[in-house]
């Protein structure tokens, strides 16, 4: 299947041409185009799901490689390994669901909104599929745009100083990660500072770094380890870099919501995956850079938490608990060992899910009351009752009740993070008690009681569309509940890899072997357990 | 034949400049003895002597053997990278006259020495690009110069204009002065003028402290030129007051020119021997920056805006001559300067096209709500600003790659991290404007007239700015094989 990853890059930009074309006021000719397209990318990338290479192999495949700038070096390379396939399908079904959802959500300039919908998906797809550095950083910018108009055409009162304010933090983080890069893509070949180069040809070929991770002196691997640090710490977004996403959440339109918690957010993880991880392993292992990183994600899953708690609107309680969630992903990768990284990354598409769901849910009440308040509502399971109970299950999963996603996700984390030092674990926990607090107090708010405001004695329970939208979040919620072993299967091999190569043995240089005896405690009680690890989450 | 300190072949060389010289004559007499009908002929024809010039640039870049080429007794050298920039120039020079042939047309004053004036300031500038003989850049850089000053102030009864033109004057000269200054005492250190002399004179280890004070005032002359802090302060004042094309024509033309002659002056005649200058150039980069997109911030006219904004860019800019110790530095100076072409008269063609208030009256807020009023225009105006900006895939972003990358390989770390978080600063002004058109509901006042000259100009820039962001391998191999080496 060559050709598939451009395919699913360009398909979206072709639909949001072909809405060009369509007259503004077809407003229903252009929903349903753009649910064709969108479903039809969904569709086109399930072989992602059925090709059994992912399973056996951490490479990439599905690759393609055309040169684009051969005086810099840069290249049209294309090409996925498990985890990014997965993020994929979630970008891809996530986009599908937020199209779908817009329908009554989105009454003015429907041409405008759906052709950004689509432009986004392309650079959410592009980010993942993006095998060159210079090629991922274009797709990583591009894809700002059509989410600064999102959130600040069809958002809320504060749209506009939410939308800037996304897109200036992103911004800052993604101009620091490209200083990184270009002091990767100088060190590769004739050096940089007082760095001697590699003497290699200029490329930006991602897998090449990977390659040649190992020769990259500890200090330039902490200086670019903090680089994209920067720029993904922004995007995930960790303590204290996370200001901006509660304002573009809250005032994001709902689809927009879904996008930003289900995949946008993906990115800055995936980031440290593809990245921070393979190409400064030494500098991640490094004790100091690890601890520090595991010390802002559990200050996030904590303070995101007790954040959380004392939120009086639905749409900012879920954005802070989406800090604690992400938190608890970037726990697991810094436990940097397999179980963390797995869970880490199930994790990611838990978020994905459950949050994504519950942003859903939350626009579904916002719709017919134009209000997000926790204050206006109660006892609404006597008026809405099938809402509820979908209500109930996708905020379940959220907290990590067993037999859904997030149980699964979370204590494979858990079982990382005590894996490397037990005393993360118990802080972590702490994290899951708070998230089962704020969220079963949400409920009891909104659900139980008396009918305090008389408008909502008559609001409609959901309709089929609306539960056509969150049907395969709950189905695919359950599924990784019940039995786990398929997704944690696509990303073994990858992870494999990425644990490799933060637990090589460091070079014999005397400052990385000082390095070494520091991180020793960490790295080595981990190495036996890694290969036990996931099954303790199947 | 020997009495000539030249030969009759070197000719050759300075066709081109001395065609448009004849077409800058002719057309400034047809413009005197005709009326003002015949004010759209002579733009017309001054657009035909420009293209005439374009194609006699490549005839006698082949007529005169290979590059480069010394000619006129080192006074001046035809060399690719001279071609470079003398076809960048004169596409700006069109550009400009495209923009302003509705501009001058429906205004009170006659449009004839206007034209003749571009192309005057066009023949300095083809002058400066191949000057290799420090007389030479500055004669040729007055020649620029004086035009320029008369073209500021040819809205004679707008006194914007005028106090354009005396600010532009007053400085100018200034500066100029500044520059002779410091070239008379860099002749006292090497003896001679030409910059290859220039350079061997400078060679020995021996630098009296005067060659440094020389170096400086050159250097001071040149940033006053490029509007780089802290000699930037006419360049918001007469962007605003002077003619809008005008506008646009300054903020690229002797732009080029001036990067071209600060390059040529301190890659060849400074570079290697004279003693380190980067630090003056550094500091001066770094307070450009700042000064540049901290005051965008606080502008509302979008002249003035732009015209911060060039100086920011300016200051990018800067970090590609710092960069000179190493191939990517004129190389990013060159791709670098084509994408600010490009965005910058783009920029300014549509504030041309959507003028509302008269003179020079553009606020941001007349922008409001342009997106459901022209969604065109607005799309335009958009691809013009996230370029500027540096967000790919634009032609800005490429533009800022190579600079960054020039400026971290030659060692400024602390400078290129100044420079890319001053460029996310740039965003919050750039994206006023575009959440004026977007964002924002309501009516602004703007209206746009169908002028198919300046859409034409703006949708050639619109096409190089995408191309060049998208599938930037021609530019940039182009630029490579136009260095000066």
């Amino acid at each position: 299947m060559n050709g598939l990853l451009s395919l699913l890059i360009f398909l979206p930009v072709a639909g949001a041409l072909l809405l060009l074309f369509f007259p503004r006021e077809k407003a229903k000719a252009i929903m349903w185009v753009t649910t064709v397209v969108s479903g039809l990318e969904f569709v086109l990338s399930i072989p992602l799901w059925l090709e059994p290479s992912f399973r056996t192999s951490g490479d990439f495949f599905f690759r393609e490689t055309v040169d684009w700038i051969p005086s810099l070096g840069a290249k049209y390379a294309l090409g996925v390994d498990g985890i990014a396939a997965l993020l994929i399908l979630l970008t891809t079904l996530l986009t599908f669901i937020s199209v779908y959802s817009s329908f009554t959500a989105i009454t003015k300039r429907e041409k405008e909104y759906y052709a950004f919908l689509l432009l986004l998906e392309a650079g959410m797809v592009g980010v993942f599929c993006a095998l060159d550095f210079f090629l991922f950083y274009v797709f990583w910018e591009v894809m700002l745009v059509p989410m600064y108009f999102l959130i600040g055409v069809w958002g809320g009162p504060r749209k506009l100083y939410a939308a800037i304010k996304f897109f200036l933090y992103t911004l800052v983080g993604s101009v620091v990660m490209l200083l990184a890069i270009i002091a990767l893509y100088f060190f590769n070949t004739t050096g940089l500072l007082w760095w001697r180069g590699l003497g290699n040809a200029p490329t930006f070929d991602i897998v090449h770094y990977h390659a040649i991770a190992s020769q990259i002196p500890l200090d330039l691997q902490i200086w670019l380890f903090w680089a994209f640090f920067i720029g993904f710490a922004i995007k995930v977004p960790m303590f204290p870099f996370h200001t901006w996403l509660p304002d573009a959440h809250v005032e994001a339109p709902t689809a927009g919501s879904v996008i930003l918690a289900g995949v946008l957010l993906k990115m800055g993880t995936y980031g440290f995956l593809r990245f921070s991880l393979p190409i400064c392993p030494d500098a991640s292992g490094t004790l100091w850079v690890q601890t520090s990183v595991v010390v802002l994600s559990i200050i996030g899953i904590v303070y995101g938490s007790m954040v959380a708690m004392v939120q009086p609107d639905m749409k900012k309680l879920v954005a802070y608990s989406s800090v604690a969630h992400l938190g608890f992903c970037m726990l697991g990768f810094f436990a940097l060992n397999t179980a963390g990284l797995q869970g880490g990354i199930l994790q990611s598409v838990n978020h994905g899910l459950s949050t994504g769901g519950l942003f859903l849910l939350v626009g579904i009440v916002y719709e017919r009351r134009h209000t997000r308040m926790i204050s206006d509502y109660g006892g609404l399971s006597s008026v809405m009752p099938i809402y509820a109970s979908l209500f109930m299950v996708i905020l379940l999963a959220s907290i990590g009740l067993p037999v859904l996603n997030g149980f699964i996700g979370e204590f494979t984390i858990l079982v990382g993070a005590f894996l490397a030092n037990w005393r993360w674990a118990v802080w972590a926990c702490l994290g899951i008690v708070l998230g089962a607090a704020y969220m079963l107090w949400l409920y009891q708010r909104v659900f139980f009681g008396e009918i305090k405001h008389d408008e909502n004695r008559a609001l409609e329970d959901v309709n089929l569309r609306e539960i056509l939208t969150l049907a395969p979040l709950i189905v695919l919620c359950l599924w990784i509940g019940v039995y786990p072993k398929p997704f944690f299967a696509m990303t073994a091999k990858s992870t494999e890899k990425i644990v490799a190569a933060v637990s090589a043995p460091r070079r014999a240089t005397a400052e990385a072997a000082h390095a070494a005896a520091a991180t020793a405690a960490t790295v080595i009680t981990v190495a036996p357990a890694a290969a036990a690890a996931p099954e303790a989450g199947k | 034949m020997s009495a000539l300190p030249y030969l009759p072949t070197d000719l050759w060389a300075i066709l081109p400049e001395l065609f448009l010289t004849q077409a800058a004559l002719g057309l400034l007499i047809f413009a005197a003895v005709t009326k003002r009908e015949s004010e759209g002929l002579v733009a017309r024809l001054s657009l035909l002597s420009l293209g005439v010039t374009l194609g006699l640039l490549f005839v006698s870049a082949s007529m005169s053997g290979t590059l480069p080429r010394e000619v006129f007794a080192g006074m001046l050298t035809l060399d690719r990278f001279g071609i470079f920039f003398k076809v960048l120039i004169l596409l700006a020079c069109a550009a400009t006259i495209l923009f302003s042939l509705r501009f001058v047309g429906r205004s009170p004053y006659p449009g004839g020495e206007y034209y003749g004036l571009i192309l005057f300031s066009a023949v300095g500038m083809l002058f400066m690009v191949s000057g290799t003989h420090l007389v030479s850049i500055y004669i040729a850089l007055e020649t620029m110069a004086l035009s320029q000053y008369v073209l500021a102030g040819y809205f004679k009864r707008e006194s914007k204009s005028l106090e354009a033109a005396a600010k532009y004057f007053v400085l100018g000269a200034f500066s100029s002065g500044i520059l002779l200054y410091g070239l008379s005492l860099v002749y006292g250190a090497a003896g001679t003028l030409s910059l290859a002399g220039v350079a061997s004179a400078f060679a020995s280890p021996v630098r009296p402290v005067f060659l440094v004070v020389g170096i400086l005032l050159v250097a001071c002359g040149l940033l006053f030129k490029v509007a780089s802090a802290p000699f930037h302060v006419w360049a918001p004042d007469v962007y605003e007051g002077a003619p809008t094309p005008i506008a646009a024509f300054f903020a690229v033309g002797p732009k080029l020119a001036a990067y071209a002659i600060f390059a040529r002056i301190f890659f060849v005649g400074f570079g290697p021997g004279s003693g380190d200058w980067t630090p003056i150039l550094a500091a001066s980069a770094a307070l450009t920056m700042v000064v540049g997109n901290v005051g965008a911030l606080l502008q509302s006219n979008v002249k003035r805006l732009l015209g911060y904004s060039s100086i920011g860019h300016a200051g990018y800019a800067l970090l590609g001559l710092l960069a000179y110790k190493t191939d990517y530095g004129l190389w990013a100076i060159l791709v670098y300067l084509v994408a600010y072409s490009l965005m910058t008269l783009g920029a300014f063609g549509l504030v041309i096209l959507l003028e509302s208030k008269g003179y020079a009256g553009e606020s941001v807020d007349d922008f409001n709500g342009l997106a459901r009023k022209n969604p065109l225009l607005a799309a335009t105006m958009l691809v013009f600003l996230l370029s500027l900006t540096g967000i790919p895939p634009t032609a800005g972003f490429i533009g800022k790659y190579f600079l960054f990358s020039a400026a971290m390989k030659a060692g400024w770390f602390w400078l290129t991290f100044l420079a890319v978080l001053m460029s996310a600063v740039s965003l919050f002004y750039y994206f006023r404007i575009a959440r004026a058109m977007y964002l924002v509901e309501g009516e602004g006042t703007l209206h746009w007239r169908e002028e198919p000259a300046v859409s034409a100009a703006i949708a050639v820039c619109l096409a190089g700015t995408l191309a060049m962001g998208v599938l930037p391998q021609p530019f940039v191999r182009i630029a490579q094989t136009c260095l000066l080496r």
